[in-house]
């Protein structure tokens, strides 16, 4: 039985559960008025479906999030002298083992003892799945027979419902802890993993970055370079340059929006404005690649410079273009939340509008501001598509925009696609510069939340 | 005397004035011009971005087909004679389309020139002949007009993007192709009609013969995914955190949890998904399960956060109305404020489904950037998605996926749009004011 069909047949005994807790419980009531009954038949019905659907589905699930890794471990350790391998020798061999059983390509030689542990794990994998039926639809009937036993007229069955409602909505609330403690403890596990192999201090402070480890141990440049500074001034120039176009545009555009514009004009810029953000990267990266860059490239040749066909200031501005929305609406926020009293105060002392806004409403609305800028930082550090398009792949420990440089998006992306080895020092490398990304934009978000909210309180 | 004096210094007192208020009335229309501008260059930008790429991607909506007279071979098709679908299948109409082209030029007989003059035509060019014959067998024997799909070269050649002035060793598409052409143009027989494979086909390495329908159905499976897991998720999280949550240390926890989640890089999520689904669960690579739970994890506060804006504008007063006629907690949530909440909710879930559609950087963290070419038909089958789709063609050296990956952008643009003019119009329709 495939496990869609599992899950199917779970759903329609839950759906029969419904039926019969209701119809029970009219039962129940006989020819009375229903009101003899503590809960509608309704409830009864949800509770008789809940104790039916809810512990098999949940059992499913955890079967099938569980068993790969059980029946691999089952395997390995059937295999005589599989434990005594490296580490990487055992991944390819579990990977070849399971590429057997379902047909593909293997790597070696089928020997009786691959094709042996092949059997294994398929039998295994047959057994694994009878019994998942079997204890699935039998705990859904049990669940049904329970459920079906405690139906009284005095049965409390809304307040159970609800009860078990409850507790689905606080395990639906601490999903948003889960991911971050997973984000975190995943990071950090790879990360350990890494610094076992390159030393902090050289990963943090080395200047020289050539990730590729070499297949045999005589090749030239085998050793793999991991000193991540070039990769962090690349992001930092990049993220630079695309300050340099959103801060003056978006903040302008803010006050103009928010100080002059008319509600004609605001309601069409400001929709304008957040179609902008509204585009996804790959698009940007797109654009910046094909058009801006080879623009750029163009430009500089005419004047007389030497432009690299991927400069950082080509993946810089398009970066810039996409971050406007971010520092325009947030700024725009903030600056519509200054008193009106303040421009008032200023108009009565004679300023001209644009003094009231460079003097009185801009100091006022600078936290919120900054905060602003803090959020779009973090926001183009974070960013991706636009340089893993447009960006170079090379670290490059440079100052000049025009040449190319790698950020450490880039990186990650280029360390991790199409590898599937996740052992080597390359492709925990990705973990740890994802670390250092989570950790810069975790502590950007909440400087920038702070101060916004010590704003806040100000005028309230 | 002393009134000359005076009013003297008057009028120097008033030239000063008046042209210091000249110069605060100047930096006062700089200033504006200053943030009109701004506006204008973002604005043109915007106009600058979606110009170029409806520009570029125009052309790939039609491509270039050339009529050719097939004779279906029996001698090709079916020597044996038993009409077996297999023996129909795997027969070389290859050589079919070939024929039928060498037809039309029979002054072409030298082996190179034939060779060069069969790559007029596309390479997966014979598979409209395979359908046919396998949908109706009766036609072997017969000679049918067909329209044949036209190589990469070809097709940009007749669209005009590439120029027949240049130099022929600098040209993709030389001298005698261009004469071959210039004849099937005079006769009729070349043409430009819309790229109907383009919308219903998967990923090839041919321009000519690649599509979006493989990128579309795996976007909308695993949005199916996002949207399953998502939606409930985050409601019921947003109904706790608002109606029933105690305010304590812990839901503070939750609070800034969810916040915090909201600004982390996308490409962070697609470590995690690599790192627990991949790894750890042991789920299949480039799956839309995988890549829709990954993009769940990261629409959930976005549906969160506006779901509970939605919860907070339903007045008080309808939750104090149904708790005195006797309804429980949870009635009152789920019979009276969630339906009034119901516009904004679905409102912020289209958005974020929206930011979900568009997202690339974790999907290539999971393996959804490998080149597929079948269209996926469940959740567990490797596939691509859209963005991705668009960025391994923008990868690809052929001229001819700039406008294809153009236009594929065009219809990722078009799908966002449509979702957005969705959410506006729910929102336009459905909110109250209390």
């Amino acid at each position: 039985m495939e496990t869609s069909v599992l899950v199917v047949t779970i759903l329609i005994l839950t759906l029969f559960g419904y039926w019969m807790g209701r119809s029970r419980a009219r039962l129940l009531a006989g020819s009375e008025h229903l009101s003899v009954l503590h809960s509608l038949p309704s409830y009864h019905g949800s509770y008789v479906a809940l104790w039916c659907g809810l512990p098999a589905l949940l059992l499913v699930a955890a079967w099938l999030a569980f068993e790969p890794s059980i029946i691999e471990y089952i395997v390995i350790e059937a295999i005589p002298g599989a434990r005594a391998l490296e580490p990487a020798q055992l991944s390819l061999l579990v990977a070849d083992i399971r590429n057997l059983t379902s047909g593909n390509i293997v790597s070696r030689e089928i020997d009786p003892a691959l094709a042996a542990a092949g059997e294994h794990y398929l039998s295994l994998q047959r057994t694994s799945h009878a019994a998942l039926i079997v204890l699935a639809l039998s705990g859904a009937v049990y669940g049904l027979y329970l459920a079906r036993k405690s139906q009284t007229r005095d049965f409390r069955a809304r307040n159970r419902v609800e009860q078990i409602i409850r507790i689905i909505m606080v395990v639906a609330s601490t999903i948003a802890i889960l991911t971050t403690v997973g984000i975190i403890l995943s990071l950090i596990f790879e990360t350990l993993r890494f610094f076992e192999k390159v030393s902090v201090s050289e990963f943090l402070f080395g200047l020289n970055w050539s990730p590729q480890t070499a297949l045999r141990a005589e090749q030239v440049g085998s050793s793999g370079a991991f000193g991540a500074v070039p990769i962090f001034a690349g992001t930092f120039m990049i993220t630079g340059l695309a300050m340099l176009v959103a801060v003056p545009i978006g903040l302008l555009s803010a006050i103009y929006m928010s100080e002059y514009a008319g509600p004609k004009l605001r309601s069409v810029t400001k929709p304008v404005l957040e179609v902008l953000a509204g585009i996804p990267t790959v698009v940007y990266g797109f654009f910046a690649a094909l058009t801006v860059a080879p623009f750029f490239r163009q430009t500089g040749e005419a004047a007389g410079l030497v432009v690299s066909s991927e400069s950082a200031l080509a993946a810089g501005m398009v970066m810039g273009v996409m971050i406007i929305p971010f520092v325009s609406s947030l700024s725009d926020d903030v600056m519509n939340a200054v008193p009106q009293s303040l421009r008032d105060g200023a108009y009565a002392l004679g300023a001209t509008q644009s003094e009231t806004i460079k003097q009185v409403i801009l100091p006022a609305a600078l936290p919120g501001i900054v905060g602003a800028v803090l959020l779009a930082i973090s926001r183009a550090i974070g960013e991706t598509m636009i340089v893993v398009m447009a960006a170079g792949l090379a670290a490059n420990l440079t100052a000049n925009p025009l040449e190319a440089v790698t950020t450490v998006t880039v990186q990650i992306v280029t360390l991790l696609v199409g590898d599937q080895e996740f052992d080597s020092a390359k492709t925990l490398a990705a973990f740890a510069l994802g670390l250092v990304l989570f950790i810069i934009t975790l502590g950007l978000n909440m400087i920038a939340l702070s101060v916004v909210r010590r704003y806040r309180e100000k005028y309230d | 005397m002393t009134d000359m004096a005076i009013s003297n210094a008057a009028n120097k007192q008033q030239t000063e004035f008046s042209a210091r208020l000249q110069k605060r009335y100047a930096a006062e229309r700089r200033f504006r011009a200053y943030g009109l501008s701004a506006i204008v260059i973002a604005v043109s930008i915007l106009g600058i971005l979606l110009g170029t790429i409806s520009f570029q991607g125009a052309p790939a909506f039609f491509q270039t087909y050339i009529q050719v007279d097939v004779y279906f071979d029996e001698a090709v098709i079916d020597p044996a004679g038993t009409r077996e679908e297999r023996a129909l299948r795997t027969a070389n109409y290859q050589a079919l389309a070939k024929s039928s082209l060498y037809e039309i030029f029979p002054d072409v007989t030298e082996r190179r020139e034939k060779r060069t003059l069969s790559r007029l035509l596309s390479s997966g060019a014979y598979r409209p002949l395979r359908e046919m014959v396998v949908n109706d067998p009766s036609i072997i024997g017969t000679t049918q007009s067909v329209w044949l799909v036209t190589s990469d070269d070809i097709d940009t050649f007749y669209k005009g993007q590439i120029d027949r002035e240049t130099v022929e060793a600098d040209r993709r598409v030389k001298d005698n192709e261009i004469a071959w052409v210039d004849a099937l143009e005079a006769e009729g027989r070349i043409d430009l009609q819309f790229n109907t494979a383009f919308f219903a086909t998967g990923d090839s390495r041919e321009p000519e013969l690649a599509g979006i329908w493989g990128a579309v159905v795996g976007s909308f499976l695993t949005l199916i995914v996002t949207l399953a897991v998502s939606f409930p998720l985050g409601v019921s999280a947003a109904v706790y955190l608002e109606e029933f949550a105690p305010k304590n240390r812990w839901t503070d926890l939750i609070e800034v949890n969810i916040n915090n989640l909201a600004a982390v890089p996308s490409i962070v999520f697609g470590l995690l998904g690599l790192a627990v689904f991949l790894s750890f669960f042991g789920m299949p690579r480039s799956a839309p399960l995988v890549g829709g739970l990954v993009l769940a994890l990261m629409t959930l506060p976005t549906i969160i956060i506006a779901t509970r804006a939605a919860l907070k504008a339903v007045p008080p007063s309808i939750r104090e109305a149904a708790l005195g006629v006797g309804a429980s907690d949870l009635q009152v949530v789920t019979h009276h404020v969630l339906p009034l909440a119901m516009p904004g909710i679905l409102t912020g879930t289209i958005i974020g489904m929206a930011q979900a559609l568009g997202e690339t950087a974790p999907l290539l963290m999971i393996g959804m950037v490998a080149f597929i070419v079948d269209v996926p038909s469940t959740v567990t089958d490797p596939s691509t998605v859209l963005p991705v789709q668009i960025y391994i063609w923008a990868d690809s050296p052929e001229r001819a996926f700039v406008a294809k990956t153009s236009a594929a952008i065009m219809v990722l643009l078009g799908f966002l749009i449509t979702m957005n003019a969705v959410a506006v119009m729910l929102r336009k329709r459905f909110e109250r004011r209390w």
